[in-house]
């Protein structure tokens, strides 16, 4: 992080969203077949492009981050892949729904496997509750015109239960290869 | 100027006999697809380009202590930007004078020295050889007049460190010619009148000859078809700065930089923090510091904000954002893009993070429709027929302004032939 931003006492820096809060213990009342079905039913909207049956899943504090160089540095602070809230999330739907968001134009052909899920704790959430966490692997096969791509990498998800649904509050993809260079990431990691 | 609209015949004239390669290929309203489809031309590119001319390779605040160290691309080669004990910065060839390894493996640190993991020479940060092991095998200590290779020439201007692979040329502050005051507007905008480039770098994977990139960051008559998707869901001004109703120019700066001043529009407007598209009441601080620093010019600075300026051959200045491009392959391409921080730049220095991740990077929602464009243009061009890019857009109704330079509409390819003018006259240099 920027010496010279931390420097700036009026825009004080919010704590990371990764770790900066406190890992709790798994929360109750969470069974590891929904929590699967909730994560196989995300891939497969994501897959199909069904971009408001994707959008409908998160919640409204949500972040969505793909950082750069491992787990990466601060996002407030350095740049990112992805690092959307839900106005932002709202955003690219809306772009990529206007069918000349070229990148996603004719959209990707895609399917993704998610596997080794793993609960591994539970974070205090602004509204007073604790989400829960947990985290997968994600093997995602693109096809586009510029040829097709196989992305990897490891998928943090913090779930929370809003009127009776689960609920996406945050989703942090750190790609295998995001130490190199990578190509456009047009669709839903 | 007279505005006469010359026939195709006049301007794209019949392939010249007797003349250079390149007279044939590159000519004042079209250039030959072949430029960016055959190998043999990238690779006398790297050699009368990409290793002769001025190359931007990094910022002094990526390595801002001594003995920091960072690696970086100079086209094709690995190199390692250095800081050392006296403060000097260098850029050395990651390569070990015994057996060619690289020497240095990680992407960044401090330290003063490297060491090669195969054998175990060691060399200072400044690519000096300081001992290998065993010695007596060479007669002794220091007795190998050897050293880590070095980019020839090193130099810097406003913290941007650029490397010249030539023992000689033009300075650097010759090649950057007018570009130098694009830099110097952006770093005005920083209350301490200084930038850093310490917010990371997207790596964007691109399958697309460079010059299409380089083509394309002066082109004002894309942005409202390419990016129609993003500015119409955002409610963006931007687009209106590219209509055919802008009262923005294309200016060829010479040397095969080119700008898009938007400076007409935003002076037009009048209004400071316009063109951050924000309001000085959202950024008090940042505006404060400014009036403090630039008194009653203060206003001038935030209404004209930053420059959009294409820097030969690889460094693109789009206001916030510093690209840095550098070829891979003939087809192939890297994008190195980063949020420019404003020294004492409060606030605004995390807005310029977080609009920039909105905007560039391999999931930005402008740069990603480019790069689609790049790749689809490479894909295009590699088709027989009709053979030839048209770079004629506003040829009829260019202009030469007070400074003398070249300048054209908001819309106008006046960059695009600025950009191959100078190109042509470096491929034409002997080898």
């Amino acid at each position: 992080m920027s010496v010279m931003t931390q420097q700036q006492g009026d825009a004080a820096l919010p704590p990371r969203p990764d770790n900066g809060a406190e890992l709790l213990e798994v929360p109750d009342g969470w069974e590891a077949r929904e929590v699967e079905q909730f994560l196989y039913r995300e891939a497969r909207l994501a897959d199909e492009n069904d971009y408001d049956g994707w959008e409908a899943l998160w919640t409204d504090d949500a972040i969505y981050w793909v950082p750069v160089d491992g787990e990466g540095d601060h996002p407030r602070t350095t740049v990112s892949i992805i690092f959307d809230n839900r106005s932002r999330i709202s955003t690219r739907m809306k772009q990529v729904k206007t069918g000349k968001r070229y990148a996603q134009a004719p959209p990707s052909n895609l399917r993704r496997i998610i596997g080794n899920v793993e609960f591994i704790g539970g974070r205090a959430n602004a509204e007073g509750g604790v989400d829960l966490e947990i985290s997968a692997n994600v093997l995602a096969f693109e096809s586009r015109p510029r040829g097709n791509t196989l992305w990897g990498g490891r998928t943090t998800y913090r779930l929370r239960r809003v009127d009776g649904q689960i609920r996406l509050a945050y989703k942090k993809v750190v790609l295998v290869d995001n130490e190199q260079a990578v190509p456009t990431l047009g669709f839903l990691i | 100027m007279t505005a006469v609209v010359p026939s195709p015949s006049d301007v794209v004239a019949e392939v010249q006999e007797g003349g250079s390669r390149y007279d044939r290929l590159i000519q004042p309203a079209r250039v030959h697809g072949t430029l960016y489809t055959d190998p043999s031309i990238f690779a006398e590119e790297l050699r009368k380009i990409w290793h002769r001319t001025w190359v931007f390779v990094g910022h002094e605040s990526e390595v801002p202590q001594v003995n920091d160290y960072v690696r970086k691309q100079l086209a094709d080669q690995d190199v390692v930007m250095t800081r050392d004990k006296e403060g000097e910065v260098h850029l050395l060839i990651n390569r070990c004078a015994h057996r060619g390894l690289q020497v240095c493996d990680d992407k960044a640190g401090n330290s003063s020295s490297f060491r090669c993991p195969y054998h175990g020479w060691t060399y200072r940060n400044t690519g000096e050889l300081l001992g290998y092991p065993y010695n007596k095998g060479y007669g002794g200590k220091k007795q190998l007049p050897l050293g880590m290779g070095k980019v020839a020439r090193v130099a810097s201007y406003q913290g941007f460190v650029f490397g010249s692979l030539a023992e000689e040329g033009p300075s650097l502050e010759e090649h950057l010619g007018a570009a130098k005051g694009e830099i110097d507007r952006l770093v005005g905008l920083s209350p301490e009148g200084k930038v850093s480039l310490d917010a990371g770098w997207l790596r964007h994977k691109t399958r697309s000859n460079w010059k299409f990139l380089a083509e394309n960051e002066t082109d004002g008559y894309h942005p409202q078809f390419v990016h129609g998707s993003i500015f119409g869901v955002t409610g963006s001004p931007i687009g209106e700065l590219y209509s055919d109703n802008s009262t923005a120019v294309t200016r060829n700066l010479g040397d095969g930089h080119s700008e898009n001043d938007l400076r007409p529009e935003f002076r037009g407007f009048a209004e400071p923090m316009r063109w951050f598209g924000t309001t000085p009441d959202r950024v008090p601080h940042y505006v404060a510091a400014m009036k403090e620093a630039h008194g009653d010019a203060a206003d001038r600075v935030m209404i004209e904000g930053a420059p959009h300026v294409m820097i030969f051959p690889n460094l693109f200045i789009a206001e916030i954002q510093v690209f840095n491009i550098q070829p891979v392959a003939v087809g192939e391409c890297v994008q190195y893009s980063t949020a420019v921080q404003f020294d004492g730049g409060h606030e605004l220095n995390m807005r310029m993070v977080s609009q920039s991740i909105g905007s560039v990077g391999p999931a930005g929602m402008l740069l990603a429709d480019d790069t689609e464009m790049y790749e689809r243009n490479q894909r295009g061009v590699a088709m027989a027929d009709p053979e030839w890019l048209d770079v004629r857009r506003g040829l009829h109704r260019e202009s030469v302004d007070e400074n003398g330079f070249t300048i054209g509409t908001a819309t106008d390819e006046t960059g695009m032939r600025g950009f191959w003018n100078h190109y042509k006259s470096l491929m034409e240099a002997e080898d």
